[in-house]
């Protein structure tokens, strides 16, 4: 994948890219949005279909309260201001995935406004607005290709129509796009925590749209925009912004001019082309939706609602930090999914040092994770089996060479530590005269070490302990050890 | 030139329960009986698009097993009943009176319908109407016109015409129609027969082919003003499948009928009694306002001051929804679909070309219209407004009267043929009707009289939300009276 323009870095260095995005959402309700039919992906064509999602003359949406207590939790979490009182819409456009020929939208009167997300950026923090956080229906899948008469025929599965989804709007407010990939990273971290989406991009629950214009810098006046569609991942969206951005510096820096229009994203070449323009624009024609009364939530309601809100990452992070006396670092591996950051929460407070458990997830567990590439969850060592180590290493009953033992074995195996630890219980000595025994025989062979403990230098005591831990294979009993090398140093 | 109504064995709901009650019929005996005027008659009036048969003979099987082995009968058991064909009933045609819906057959029944059968209705068959309910002459039907059972070279109106001709020619007791813009009452006048507009949100639209979603209403024709108080009290109620349905609950519409109407208040808006008035309707309304008098009510004069922006503002509401509504007939999974196009957009302008007719593709480029970009606030917006106007009115009104009494239409059934050439003439037809659908009031139209030509005459009786049962009193004074 490469970016076909090509142009000077200073003369790019010239003008300011503004960027707003639109994410459509889909939200994990158990039905659809305005019928009962099950809203789940991947069933065969057209069997989660029904009067009402296949737009058959007479049918009449009625609206899931889930979907609307999903809204509201998605908009608070992204600091939106809910509205008591938000109007359905119609948009009308003809597409043979769209049955009713309109599409149940919210225009000018959203469930929710005015919100923002934080995003990082290398000058520090930034505030990303969010104008609004509507909810609309999805449509059903045209599928164009994959058939024997893909040529002249295009199919349709409607078992996506009516599936319920929010749309979030940000302001232009984006200047790069890494910052447009940062939006996208911390938004869709927000809505994972609030489990309203299971935001899969691959399976097109999270979508994006794209505005983004150029303006020299100093200018206030926005650019002309374009919106860029068809973009399946953040770093494609990162790509086809920068793509963009070049292509519109090139096309001012020609003498032209950008035209107003949407462009679609060829990801195999790494480039936009022209869809549609300005004038081919449809008009959507929006109305109230008269079959729907005005979607009512008024605080006591949003309230009720909001006692299901999770605590979300940010606040989290901040928590356990204090909490674990972990480092930001540990904090952010650590809350990377909300359901690892409750695992680990969850043996952290087991554990006798939630530190340790910390520090085994961010040094063996990870690096072991990366090697064998694989994702936190899908790691073969639970939180659990974490904790186990931590405490066992915690205790002194397991070195750090024994531990790193079974991590490697239990990833070789694809078993828990648990497991594991079970079967190779690492054989411990903890008897003093065994132990004593080797001690001895590391006192007999070096005696220049006796010399220079005996003189005063104490450190020393940790060379015996390492040797006879060496000698034993490592099954010595840690403390005991510790124990008796000072015993006998100091006779 | 007419139809001898005095054919019909059984005119009223109380008929057919004795009768069967009685041991005198059976329900299949009157389903047959139904069927029989049907053929008999049908040919001339062509108020039925298609009969049920076999969906009759089971239901009135299962009506005549019940009597037989003494179990108490449901309210409408036997009564044949048809449905205005914008209604569906799960595997029987549902044409909405269209081309484009020809052969389609749906998968579901109306929650009205399923009502009406729940409670023992025997379902005759589909009514005639207007396509897709637009019109009041039921000359844009895509399958011919009604013609009037009172005078045959006169329209039944529209857009129920054949609900209401079914009815006036016996062919059915009672019979659903649906009212956007006076479609049930302008009929009942023309056709001299019980037709009722309840309150919006009080009877399901689920299963009603939408026209204008925020107008569209479902009500009963019937023949007398019992009848229609019975059977609203059967197919109303809050219903899950339409979220616009009201949870209020239903009262017995039967119970106080015959209150009276001493003592009551009732209206006459002078904006009713204005020019285009024909001189008979308005001499016959003035006579049932004489009555209501004599019979203690209160007359009094009121004024509803925007009455005169009700048709525009209907017509610019009423095709915006159409717009909308009508965009699913598009060829790609149901109705007919364009043998002659290559395209997708072709598919979609072929269809829609061969499948809709004039009034139709004339309301949808109107409703079109009224909504585009740069037009939306002077039309659609500035109409939602009128229409917030107009409710006022009556609201106010309604603070000083308990009913309001007008004519149900400005004349009485014009000749076929009289006024397809001029749909704004067609369209004033509604005038006194179209107020009621923007305001989200009850209605209701009875016969009070006939014309020297004998043509039927309706007075129309107008009630506050969910007060139905208002409605229903003083329309009963007014038919004892008669």
């Amino acid at each position: 994948m490469s970016t076909t323009a090509s142009v000077a870095p200073e003369l790019l260095a010239k003008y300011e890219p503004v960027i707003g995005l639109e994410v459509h959402v889909q939200l994990l309700t158990q039905t659809k949005a305005f019928c009962g039919c099950s809203n789940k992906f991947g069933a065969p064509p057209n069997t989660l279909v029904c009067p009402v999602c296949l737009g058959l003359p007479g049918a009449l949406p009625v609206l899931n309260k889930r979907a609307v207590e999903f809204a509201v939790l998605a908009a608070r979490a992204l600091n939106c201001e809910i509205r008591e009182r938000s109007i359905f819409a119609r948009k009308n456009y003809f597409y043979p995935d769209l049955p009713k020929g309109y599409q149940i939208s919210q225009f000018d009167k959203p469930i929710a406004e005015h919100g923002w997300i934080d995003v990082d950026t290398p000058n520090g923090e930034k505030r990303i607005g969010i104008t609004r956080l509507h909810m609309e229906e999805d449509a059903g899948k045209s599928i164009h290709d994959g058939f024997p008469d893909s040529a002249t025929r295009t199919y349709v599965d409607l078992n996506r129509c009516g599936t319920p989804l929010i749309e979030i709007v940000s302001e232009p407010d984006i200047r790069t796009p890494d910052e447009a990939y940062e939006y996208l990273t911390k938004l869709k971290e927000i809505l994972l925590y609030t489990g309203v989406s299971d935001c899969n991009m691959e399976e097109g629950s999270l979508r994006c749209d794209a505005n983004v214009s150029v303006r020299p810098r100093g200018q206030e006046k926005f650019g002309t925009k374009a919106e860029v569609k068809n973009v399946n991942s953040f770093r494609f969206i990162r790509a086809a912004l920068e793509y963009e951005i070049e292509r519109q510096v090139e096309v001012i820096e020609g003498g032209g001019r950008v035209v107003q229009e949407t462009r679609l994203w060829n990801a195999n070449e790494g480039r936009t082309y022209s869809m549609r323009s300005k004038e081919q624009a449809h008009d959507y024609r929006y109305f109230p939706e008269p079959d729907l009364p005005p979607l009512i939530v008024t605080a006591d309601k949003q309230a009720a609602i909001l006692q299901d809100m999770p605590e979300l990452p940010e606040a989290r992070r901040k928590r356990m930090i204090s909490e674990y006396e972990i480092t930001a670092q540990d904090a952010q591996t650590l809350t990377a999914t909300r359901a690892f950051a409750d695992q680990f929460e969850a043996a952290a407070k087991a554990a006798k040092s939630p530190k340790r458990v910390a520090n085994l997830v961010q040094s063996e567990l990870t690096m072991r994770l990366k090697a064998a590439n694989l994702e936190l969850e899908q790691s073969p060592i639970t939180m659990k089996g974490i904790a186990q180590a931590a405490d066992l290493a915690e205790e002194g009953k397991l070195s750090s060479k024994q531990l790193k033992q079974l991590f490697d074995t239990a990833f070789e195996r694809n078993e828990d530590f648990g497991i594991v630890y079970e079967r190779e219980k690492p054989q411990q000595i903890s008897d003093p005269a065994a132990i004593e025994k080797l001690i001895d025989e590391v006192i007999a062979g070096n005696p220049k070490q006796v010399e220079q403990y005996r003189a005063g230098k104490k450190t020393v005591a940790a060379f015996f302990v390492g040797q006879v831990m060496k000698l034993s294979k490592g099954q010595a009993n840690p403390s005991l050890l510790n124990e008796l090398v000072a015993k006998k140093l100091d006779a | 030139m007419t139809v001898d109504t005095a054919k019909s064995t059984y005119a009223t709901i109380g008929e057919v329960r004795q009768a069967i009650e009685s041991g005198r019929a059976t329900a299949s005996g009157i389903a047959e009986a139904a069927l029989a005027r049907i053929d008999a008659e049908d040919g001339v009036i062509h108020s039925f698009l298609s009969v049920s048969r076999e969906r009759a003979m089971a239901s009135a099987e299962k009506i005549d097993a019940a009597a037989r082995s003494g179990n108490d009968l449901p309210p409408l058991a036997g009564v044949p009943v048809g449905i205005k064909d914008v209604l569906t009933i799960e595997g029987l045609p549902a044409t909405a009176g269209s081309k484009i819906l020809e052969g389609y057959l749906p998968p579901y029944t109306a929650t009205s319908v399923r009502k009406l059968e729940e409670a023992g209705a025997v379902v005759l068959g589909k009514l005639n109407c207007d396509e897709f309910a637009m019109g009041s002459s039921n000359e844009n039907s895509a399958y011919g016109p009604v013609k009037n059972p009172r005078a045959l070279d006169r329209v039944p109106g529209g857009s129920s015409g054949g609900s209401a001709a079914a009815v006036a020619a016996g062919m059915s007791v009672a019979t659903l129609g649906t009212d956007t813009g006076g479609s049930i009452r302008q009929p009942a006048s023309f056709c001299g027969v019980v037709g009722m507009l309840p309150t919006y949100g009080r009877v399901s639209r689920y299963g009603l082919i939408a026209f204008a979603s925020s107008l569209d209403r479902v009500g009963p024709f019937t023949n007398t003003v019992r009848d229609a108080a019975t059977v609203l009290g059967v197919i109303a109620g809050h219903d899950p499948l339409d979220a616009t349905s009201s949870p209020l609950p239903v009262p017995d519409y039967t119970a106080d009928l015959d209150r009276g109407v001493n003592g009551m208040k009732i209206g006459v808006p002078a904006e009713y009694f204005a020019e285009g008035l024909d001189q008979e309707v308005r001499a016959a309304v003035e006579a049932v306002i004489d009555r209501l008098k004599t019979h203690g009510a209160e007359i009094r004069p009121i004024s509803l001051p925007h009455t005169r922006y009700a048709v525009p503002t209907y017509y610019v509401l009423a095709t915006a929804e159409a717009s909308a509504n009508l965009a699913r007939f598009d060829g790609v999974r149901y109705g007919h679909r364009s043998a002659e196009a290559n395209t997708l957009s072709a598919m979609y302008r072929r269809s829609r070309e061969e499948g809709f007719g004039a009034e139709v593709k004339r309301r949808i480029m109107l409703g079109t219209y009224v909504l585009s970009a740069g037009y939306y606030d002077a039309y659609y917006k500035k109409a939602q407004q009128v229409r917030r106007l107009l409710t006022n009115d009556f609201i106010a009104a309604f603070a000083d009267v308990d009913a309001i009494v007008t004519p149900t239409a400005p004349t009485p059934a014009f000749k076929l043929g009289e006024k397809t050439d001029d749909p704004l003439a067609m369209y004033l037809a509604d005038i006194y009707t179209v107020t009621a659908n923007l305001a989200g009031i009850c209605g209701i139209s009875i016969p009070c009289g006939q014309s020297s030509e004998g043509l039927p005459i309706g007075v129309q009786i107008l009630g506050r939300h969910f007060d139905e049962a208002t409605v229903f009193q003083v329309g009963h004074a007014i038919e004892k009276a008669d």
